[in-house]
């Protein structure tokens, strides 16, 4: 389909970020190589090109880091709670001055579009820290007792899709009850982290409070299985979360997962279509699809089928895809060449399964990892896609006839992330809301976050939550 | 009459699985014996397929008993402590027996075991408030967080407190609307058997409660790692024990409460407070858009 309109390109500035050609451990307030002088290179998923170049932790850097963060424990959670609270409202107003370069320098390390960092993970970073800046001294009144304690050490590991996103719902709540953290961003997208250790030096935060590891997986485990940790919190695919459970069986540390899902949304026959179509469009399509609360399985009532595909298919026809710099672009680029044969594969295995496949007419850039957003009919609950978690712009539609039955399908999955419903009826958006097994459920809207919102899953989507009030437990010894 | 005294009548204790009094399937029993080394009864050996069927009859119950209104929770709940306080003499004798208490001391803990109750059976329709909320967000949304039960939790009972200590495990984690599969503590199951005689005549739906007695580790690795259990209460387990299970627990993902360590053991007589409540309960957090009436400002 001819696309009605054409666009100019529109590029944000890439002038307004820095990238230095190597970045270091952030390590008791300094950054240093690493003890064994690894390094990784960290590329732009859109163009292959190599932004800068990674320390990588080993395990001697996790126990320097370890042994820091202890040393800065004592004084950082014995700091009165306003004062704690004024570092991270500091934190919070640097990271508002330096948004713009901020979204620059996640789009070019992630591959999403600006219009995504720059309008959705630039201000929830900034509000969650402004939001749990304020719990630092009202921790008395959050309802789990007089003077409740922090824990210790937090180590936190934490996934590609919103990088500085995911940092700031770990560090925010863990900062403001008292904590200190090591923190190990994923290896395909360590520089948001190494910018907000930056930051921090900025807004004057002790030495030690927070600690900055890049690496990969092995660097991961070894802060998890550290024995002077006393918190371990992980964003990341439920293998590698029941692996951490595993780890830290028999000791003493907290643990919360926030993991896989495989969302359902649900359109019922008298949903208004057009809103839907843009819900569904957000729910899969937003961060490439690269979310584990999105909404990747379509449950559509029988009788509506037809309209709402045609009026989905026209819209996806619609979607720019291409340089994730381009203030227009919808679609940016797969964060990893590993990430994109993952959802190759389990999208080749769709087809091979007999599901029906369809992509809007796309042209992909030359070079960088992309997929086109792909659409999959004719999918039964055996099917792999409707199954497993692809985080990639693939939506697998089901039917249903019955609220019942769409109840039934959205259920049944070990995940319990996300679940959206559309309909015009407010009633049955409260049974439905009612029996679904998820710890997040968007009606006639999809992919809203806010600080004060828990998140968090049922099942095999892990536990704990994020955010709000509820967000405190997981920091606090109670 | 003749002076020779009465024989008593024995009862046999047995499980209670699905609102039901089976034996064992395994047809094994062991005995049971007070703290001077008296023999007290035969109780059943569970085996793992015990512990399976009582996952079943759990999973089948767990839908009503969530579904129901907490109002009616509460209510049953309460009818379970008039039905302990009606056999009150009863526990006493069993409890003074499993534990080698006085008299006095066991009627303690008996009426603490009541108390304890009744203290659950208010909660039933007080958490949520406590729990959940409305969430301030930015943007036109209502944005609405309630708890809701985790499933099927497995609960290995206190080894050492055999009534106030089982009574404080259980009641929690039914008044949120889960349902439980229990392991009776392996040395004195006797009061928990009776439990089960209790709650089968309280209005609590068969399936809500299933009480097993036997070896603890023998029953509770199979319940680990049934992938149909979504919670595991690991008090009774020893800190050995308490690690296999945990690991195995992981690969479902289950909910866990780890038990106290030995050396800060869990006073059952102090007030509880509310954490068994909210260990087995999920947070939905739903987000409805609040629409517009307008842009013409204020209209309060």
């Amino acid at each position: 389909m001819a696309s009605a309109f054409e666009y100019a390109p529109a590029p944000e500035s890439r002038a307004v970020v820095d990238i230095a050609p190597s970045y270091g451990l952030f390590i008791d307030g300094e950054f240093a190589e690493a003890a064994d002088g690894k390094v990784f290179k960290t590329v732009s998923p859109s163009t292959e090109e190599v932004l800068s170049e990674v320390a990588q932790a080993g395990e001697a850097d996790v126990d320097r880091a370890v042994k820091a963060a202890r040393k800065a424990f004592d004084k950082w959670s014995a700091l009165p709670g306003a004062e704690r609270a004024k570092y991270l409202f500091r934190i919070a107003r640097i990271i508002q001055e330096r948004s713009r370069e901020l979204a620059v320098l996640e789009t070019l390390d992630n591959g999403k579009p600006i219009k995504e960092t720059r309008d959705v993970d630039l201000p929830l970073v900034a509000a969650h820290f402004f939001y749990y800046a304020g719990w630092a001294d009202k921790l008395d009144h959050a309802g789990y007792g007089p003077n409740p304690r922090p824990l210790g050490v937090a180590g936190q590991v934490i996934p590609w899709n919103f990088p500085l996103l995911m940092l700031a719902w770990k560090i925010a709540p863990a900062l403001a009850t008292g904590n200190t953290v090591v923190l190990k961003p994923a290896e395909t997208t360590p520089l948001s982290a190494l910018f907000f250790a930056d930051i921090c030096r900025q807004a004057g935060l002790p030495k030690g409070v927070v600690n900055i590891l890049p690496g990969y997986g092995d660097t991961g485990a070894a802060v998890v299985a550290h024995p002077d940790v006393n918190k371990v919190a992980f964003t990341g695919s439920t293998a590698v979360g029941k692996e951490i459970a595993r780890t830290i069986a028999g000791t003493r540390k907290k643990l919360t997962l926030e993991l896989g899902g495989k969302g359902a949304n649900i359109v019922f026959d008298d949903a208004p279509i057009d809103q839907a179509v843009e819900g569904i469009v957000n729910g899969i399509f937003f961060n490439q699809g690269q979310v584990c609360c999105a909404g990747s399985r379509l449950l559509v009532q029988e009788s509506i089928q037809d309209e709402l595909l045609d009026s989905l298919k026209r819209r996806l026809s619609t979607l720019r895809l291409g340089d994730p710099l381009d203030k227009n672009t919808d679609i940016g680029a797969i964060n990893s060449a590993e990430q994109l044969a993952r959802i190759t594969a389990l999208a080749d295995q769709g087809e091979a399964e007999g599901a029906e496949r369809w992509s809007p007419p796309c042209e992909l850039p030359s070079s960088g990892y992309w997929f086109a957003p792909t659409l999959f009919t004719g999918v039964t609950q055996a099917h792999t896609i409707a199954r497993d978690e692809i985080f990639g712009p693939v939506l697998s539609v089901l039917t249903f006839r019955t609220p019942e039955e769409a109840v039934a399908k959205a259920n049944n999955t070990p995940y319990g992330l996300s679940a959206g419903i559309w309909t015009e009826k407010g009633s049955r958006i409260l049974a439905v809301a009612n029996k679904l097994r998820a710890g997040v459920v968007w009606s006639n809207t999809f992919n809203k976050f806010d600080p004060t919102s828990p998140f968090g899953g049922y099942k095999e989507s892990g536990f704990g939550r994020e955010g709000g009030r509820h967000g405190l437990e997981a920091y606090l010894d109670v | 009459m003749s002076d020779m005294t009465r024989l008593t009548v024995f009862k046999t204790y047995k499980l209670y699985v699905g609102g039901k009094f089976p034996r064992s399937e395994s047809g094994r029993v062991y005995e049971v014996i007070d703290s001077k080394g008296n023999w007290l009864a035969n109780a059943p050996l569970s085996s793992r397929k015990d512990a399976r069927d009582a996952v079943v009859a759990a999973r089948k119950a767990f839908g009503g008993w969530a579904g129901n209104t907490a109002y009616l929770r509460g209510q049953i709940l309460y009818r379970v402590a008039e039905m302990l306080e009606g056999r009150r003499e009863q526990f006493v004798r069993e409890v003074a027996d499993a534990e080698g208490l006085s008299k006095s001391k066991a009627s303690a803990q008996v009426d603490a075991a009541i108390d304890r109750w009744v203290w659950y059976a208010g909660w039933t329709d007080k958490i949520s408030q406590v729990v959940g909320g409305g969430n301030p967000v930015a943007g036109p949304f209502f944005n609405l967080s309630t708890p809701e039960p985790t499933g099927v939790v497995a609960v290995l009972a206190p080894q050492e407190s055999s009534f106030l200590g089982l009574v404080s495990v259980i009641a929690p984690v039914i008044a949120t609307g889960n349902t439980a599969v229990v392991i009776a503590s392996e040395k004195s199951p006797l009061p928990a058997l009776s439990l089960g005689e209790v709650l089968a005549t309280s209005d609590l739906p068969g399936g809500v409660v299933n009480i097993l007695s036997g070896r603890t580790a023998e029953i509770a690795t199979p319940l680990a790692a049934h992938q149909d259990v979504n919670a595991i209460d690991l008090t009774g387990a020893d800190e050995v024990l308490a690690k296999e299970l945990e690991i195995a627990a992981a690969d479902n993902l289950k909910r866990l409460l780890r038990p106290q360590p030995v050396d800060n053991p869990v006073n059952w007589a102090a007030d509880p407070g509310t954490h068994r409540l909210t260990a087995f309960l999920e947070t939905k957090t739903v987000w409805h858009p609040t629409g517009s009436l307008g842009a013409s400002g204020s209209s309060y």
